[in-house]
């Protein structure tokens, strides 16, 4: 983890040029994080990179139900060279969750990207195979969501079947 | 049967040679176009035709037609009326399989491969199968499905399709009180449950500041570097099985079972053991209990030298591993790949060194690295790996220091079972953890360790109550499966099976 001075640093590169790229900035004790507009996703992820944060070893949704913007999608980054992490993050509203996806620029963002998608419903944007990758395609819903009910979906049994005609309505 | 429309109706005289041919032939060129390989088969026929009816019909002369032998009905009709309409019949019936081929053949036409294989499809001269694989090939270690583009016995594409083993548990966690979420997630990887437990519970431990004693630390690292040993046994066992070689499971197994055994003896269960608790472990190692870890890991490395012997110089498993699966450690970090896979293409990266959590940091070990990254280095790999875990066993079982085994915060961790008869402070705290549990201050939290696999990382967020809001974990295998394209990609299908087996995917793990 950065330290203080190297995060504040690495803040002002990602927002230079461009004022409202950096939407806050947080600095824990284990933790250090860097909060982008959307927009401004890539752009940042490339200018980390050449600051040494070479390897995305991480990317997942959140929902922060119920605060608004509900989504985020983070990035967990890291350095090889200072042996650092740096966590990058965006939040999409529900009425737009559109994100940018990073897949071009890093391949290992393709399965997890569609992972998001597919428990949160957060559309990237650009990903090449923008699919369900967990749940079977015709799934209705992204159950990670915390407003999705736990359990109360029908299984169906061969028993079930005969028993409870009309069960799928 | 290279044979294409437009060859049709040229030179359709040109192979009936006499007269009675001509015939015998004539009617069919009416009713269907006909095909080469069709005419040189309707000649052959007519061959045989024309040779069976004026004389010898008693001979048992080869007749394709089927049905109508001449000794099966010889009275009903003549036998070169029978054959005619045997020939009859079998030009129909040809003509319709033809038509069925050039629907099969225009509809295969119509089926954009370039959205599935990318460019590879786009060759025109190559000839292209795609095949489904699984979703429960026996080899594929797990319910995993791919969708396997093949040319000849090649592979041009693989296309890894999960899901079939998802449960849902991220899901589940969220219902559940924090120290009740702990084997829920030990199910995720299901051959390294110590790795599951002990990334959430050091993500937990973060977002709560709690210090987790000395004794409970090394004790983690023993469970950990043994969990590893038997994760990696699995794997030889299992990916050696792939090639042939039947042998060395057994014996891998039996050495997992010992490792196995001492996790009963320390916790009451063989797997999932939920052991590690969040600021520590949940009691002590039991008496004995250091003496027979100390005679697994004596003869352990004895055990190491015997498979190596079984395999290291086996001529077929050296051919099966070397120079396959090749995959450079560049393309590697591209797809995120981490653990003993970007060690084996030569890239010493291990969180152990590099960020040490839970005192790895006191023990001195190697980081074994590969060369050019085939599947030759990653059975290299860990097997040197095993040899490390159990120095690093050895060290901590030596240095293992005195003290509590868990956290004193009573906020956090269960009082000791005498307290409770005399004090109410205790009654009241052991009460509250085991209805409501802890409740976690607001934040969030990534907390990754070397896994078996790979980087296995936990991130929790804390809501400020007692259940986390997300619990999400970074599973190796699933993010290492995206490299398999690239490595299987130009290889034998059977080298391909064996290239997975050495990715070492845990589908569990995969889908959650």
């Amino acid at each position: 983890m950065p330290d203080l001075a190297a995060f504040e640093r690495l803040a002002d590169i990602v927002a230079a040029g461009d004022d409202g790229a950096v939407v806050a900035t947080d600095h824990a004790d284990r933790r250090s994080e860097i909060q982008v507009r959307p927009s401004a996703l890539v752009e940042t992820l490339d200018r980390l990179r050449s600051q040494g944060f070479e390897h995305l070893m991480s990317l997942h949704g959140v929902d922060y139900y119920p605060e608004e913007p509900r989504f985020g999608v983070l990035y967990e980054l890291l350095s090889f060279k200072d042996q650092d992490r740096l966590t990058v993050k965006v939040r999409v509203p529900l009425s737009d969750p559109i994100v940018p996806s990073v897949t071009p620029g890093w391949p290992t963002a393709s399965f997890q990207e569609r992972e998001v998608f597919d428990m949160f419903g957060v559309v990237f944007a650009g990903h090449p195979d923008m699919r369900r990758i967990l749940l079977p395609d015709d799934y209705i819903g992204h159950p990670q969501r915390r407003d999705f009910p736990v359990g109360g979906e029908p299984v169906l049994f061969t028993g079930n079947e005969q028993r409870n005609p009309g069960w799928w309505k | 049967m290279e044979v294409s429309a437009d060859d049709e109706k040229t030179g359709s005289g040109g192979h009936a040679g006499g007269p009675d041919r001509e015939a015998a032939t004539g009617s069919r060129e009416q009713d269907a176009p006909a095909t080469k390989g069709e005419r040189d088969r309707g000649a052959k026929i007519a061959d045989q035709t024309s040779a069976t009816t004026p004389e010898a019909d008693t001979d048992g002369q080869p007749d394709e037609g089927g049905g109508s032998s001449p000794s099966a009905d010889p009275q009903a009709e003549s036998p070169a009326t029978a054959t005619a309409t045997a020939l009859q019949e079998r030009t129909e019936r040809e003509a319709e399989w033809e038509e069925l081929a050039r629907r099969y053949r225009a509809d295969e036409a119509t089926i954009d491969f370039s959205t599935q294989l990318g460019a590879v499809a786009t060759q025109d001269e190559a000839e292209l199968l795609t095949i489904n694989m699984g979703p429960h090939h026996p080899a594929t270690h797990g319910v995993l499905r791919l969708l396997t583009t093949l040319e000849g016995e090649v592979i041009r594409d693989v296309k890894p399709i999960i899901g079939y083993l998802h449960t849902g548990i991220e899901k589940t966690a969220e219902d559940k009180a924090y120290w009740k979420v702990i084997p829920v997630v030990e199910r995720m990887d299901y051959l390294a449950y110590y790795f599951n437990a002990m990334a959430y519970c050091g993500a937990v431990e973060d977002l709560l500041g709690v210090e987790v004693p000395k004794r409970a630390q090394y004790l983690r690292v023993i469970h950990l570097e043994l969990n590893r040993i038997m994760s990696h046994l699995v794997w030889l066992g299992t990916t050696m099985l792939d090639l042939g070689a039947i042998s060395i499971l057994w014996y891998a197994f039996r050495e997992r079972e010992t490792v196995l055994d001492l996790f009963e003896y320390s916790s009451g269960q063989r797997m999932h053991t939920r052991y590690f608790q969040i600021g520590g472990v949940v009691e002590d190692i039991p008496a004995g209990w250091a003496t027979k870890l100390q005679r697994f890991l004596d003869e352990m490395p004895t055990r190491l030298d015997q498979y190596e012997a079984m395999l290291s110089k086996n001529e077929i498993i050296l051919q099966r591993l070397k120079n396959v699966g090749v995959l450079d450690a560049r393309r590697l970090q591209e797809w995120g790949v981490s653990g003993p896979l970007l060690r084996a293409a030569g890239v010493p990266w291990d969180l152990r060194k590099a960020t040490p959590y839970s005192s790895y940091d006191d023990f001195d070990f190697k980081v074994p690295v590969g060369t050019i990254g085939d599947n030759y280095d990653r059975y290299a790999v860990r097997v040197a790996e095993m040899r490390e875990s159990v120095k690093i066993i050895q060290q901590a079982l030596d240095g293992l220091p005195e003290g509590p085994t868990i956290t004193e915060d009573r906020k956090v961790a269960l009082p000791p079972r005498h307290e409770l008869a005399t004090s109410m402070e205790a009654l009241i705290h052991h009460f509250k953890l085991v209805t409501e549990g802890m409740r976690v201050p607001e934040g969030e939290a990534y907390f990754p360790i070397e896994g078996p696999r790979g980087e296995l990382g936990c991130f929790v967020r804390s809501n400020g109550s007692s259940k986390p809001a997300r619990v999400h974990m970074r599973d190796p295998s699933f993010v290492n499966l995206q490299a398999f394209g690239d490595m299987a990609r130009g290889e034998y299908i059977a080298d391909m099976i064996a290239t997975l087996a050495c990715l070492d995917p845990l589908l569990g793990g995969i889908d959650r």
